[in-house]
């Protein structure tokens, strides 16, 4: 038997494989076998990977996928998904519901710890410590059983984390 | 400067100096940074891209830290020149693909590569001789607070800096150490070892980065993971799977000697011989045979030792853009597989 594609040398390699449920078989040599396994491995890239990680968890409905867009760059979450790239620095803010688990799963992690920018740096600092302090309040609230207390305090540290940061004067 | 200005230099990575030397080639840091609002490369059109590339051009020039730093705009470099800079490092394959508002600034030690759009605004590399990851975090944390006083970079408190791909936000950061380990290749034990690796979610790459064959017995490894960590805390951690490596690479190395000295000698020494005397060499080949030789370099056992900058400058210069540029001229497949053993053999006279 001569190979599918070339039609030169003997089919060495048998494929099977199924595209919208029909089946079709293969029979390569080796040379176009590699070339076809190139391909295939060509198709599925990092934005597939990325975007299935992205689709694991479904907090909210598709519809919402469909339409939410980044205001500052246009880009759209379905754009995302497609490319696995982001459009600008204000999609974290526009996606932050969908990046967030995504971030963790890819990190093990969605907490910055490293280096901050230095017109940043003070009023970063500023709200780690803020934030620190309401973690330990937290902690007691939970410790004393004033639950009331606890979810307030944790909603503030909630929507601190999300201010983004003002720049210091220039220094 | 001018890109010819390199021919003449031996590339930071290439000196053969540094701690650990003879295991680790070079070491190597990139940080991922954007400007705050302006689309990413990709998704910019023009105009945008175009400013985004003069305002990483402006903030370079303003500080007299870059003095010795020359931007190269890729509209204005050729294909050969441009395949030269990947071969030296100093830009990525991805980078070489399109022009249009593209660049890449370099010192003149090549220690410094800034590409401009690339996937993110900037990717910043520092790259230092041998095992070196802090000695080059040094360098590139200092430049980097020094282009964030002038530009703005796109951050988050708890994401940290904000990239085109997710899996670089965070730090930003991917600290990269190229390994020579011939000894844990010949003893079948590399396997294992990459794929321990993996399993520390560290990545392996071949000799020229992303998307690229280990060859030679060279490898690259990097973090994967930028975010929850910090900055040294990541270096540490890639310190600490470096040293382990190394350890192996050494005790399979003795192991050799101990055990196939014979076989070992004759495997070098068969590599020199062929280096010395073929008319016509592969690239491939090349990179196989010389890593032979560098690692009977460093056991010693090879009658006439190189510096180890003569053999490490050979992998560069038998590079085909490379050999284009010393030959100054355009040349197929064929000529420069006869090109370069020509070079090699009188490199090799002894």
């Amino acid at each position: 038997m001569l190979c599918d594609i070339c039609g030169k040398n003997p089919a060495t390699v048998h494929l099977t494989e199924i595209v919208n449920e029909e089946m079709t078989e293969l029979h390569l040599c080796e040379a176009c076998a590699q070339a076809k396994s190139q391909q295939m491995e060509q198709q599925f890239g990092l934005s597939d990977l990325l975007a299935g990680m992205a689709d694991f968890d479904k907090p909210v409905s598709k519809e919402e996928i469909v339409s939410s867009q980044c205001p500052n760059c246009k880009l759209a979450y379905t754009d995302f998904k497609k490319i696995g790239r982001l459009g600008c620095g204000e999609c974290y803010t526009a996606f932050r519901k969908y990046l967030g688990p995504l971030l963790k799963r890819i990190h093990g992690s969605g907490q910055h710890v490293g280096k901050v920018p230095i017109k940043l740096a003070k009023t970063i600092a500023r709200k780690r410590t803020s934030i620190d302090e309401l973690r330990l309040k937290l902690q007691k609230a939970i410790e004393t059983e004033a639950f009331e207390e606890a979810a307030r305090i944790r909603d503030q540290i909630k929507e601190l984390e999300k201010k983004p940061p003002e720049e210091n004067a220039a220094e | 400067m001018q890109l010819n200005d390199f021919l003449n230099h031996t590339s930071e990575w290439l000196k053969g100096t540094g701690p650990h030397s003879d295991i680790v080639i070079s070491s190597r840091i990139r940080l991922a940074r954007n400007l705050t609002k302006a689309p990413f490369p990709h998704w910019a059109d023009k105009t945008q891209g175009k400013e985004a590339l003069e305002a990483v051009e402006a903030a370079v020039r303003k500080h007299s830290y870059f003095k010795n730093t020359f931007s190269f705009r890729l509209d204005d470099v050729d294909a050969v020149d441009k395949q030269f800079l990947v071969e030296r490092h100093l830009m990525s394959m991805e980078h070489a693909q399109k022009s249009e508002n593209k660049a890449v600034i370099i010192d003149t030690d090549e220690v410094i590569a800034i590409m401009v759009n690339e996937e993110d605004h900037l990717r910043i590399q520092v790259m230092q001789s041998g095992f070196n990851l802090f000695e080059a975090w040094g360098i590139i944390n200092n430049i980097d607070d020094l282009l964030s006083k002038e530009l703005s970079f796109a951050f988050l408190p708890e994401w940290g800096y904000l990239t085109a791909c997710p899996t670089n936000a965070g730090t930003g950061m991917r600290g990269s150490v190229m390994l020579h380990l011939p000894a844990l290749v010949m003893t079948r034990q590399i396997n294992r070892v990459l794929a321990a690796i993996a399993k520390l979610s560290f990545a392996t790459r071949g000799l020229y980065g992303e998307g690229t064959q280990a060859s030679g017995n060279f490898f690259q490894i990097s973090n994967q993971v930028a975010l929850g960590h910090s900055e040294e805390e990541i270096i540490e951690n890639i310190n600490g799977l470096i040293r382990q490596i190394i350890e192996q690479e050494n005790q399979a190395r003795q192991a050799l000697l101990a055990k196939n000295r014979a076989l070992l000698e004759d495997r070098v020494n068969r590599s020199f011989g062929i280096l010395k005397s073929a008319y016509i060499i592969s690239s491939d080949e090349t990179i196989e045979l010389l890593s032979m030789v560098r690692l009977g370099c460093d056991l010693g056992i090879v009658n006439k030792c190189m510096d180890r900058r003569v053999i490490n400058e050979l992998f560069l210069i038998t590079q085909p853009a490379h050999l284009q540029k010393i030959e100054n001229k355009k040349l197929t497949s064929q000529e420069r597989d006869v090109k370069r053993a020509e070079l090699i053999r009188n490199k090799l006279k002894i």
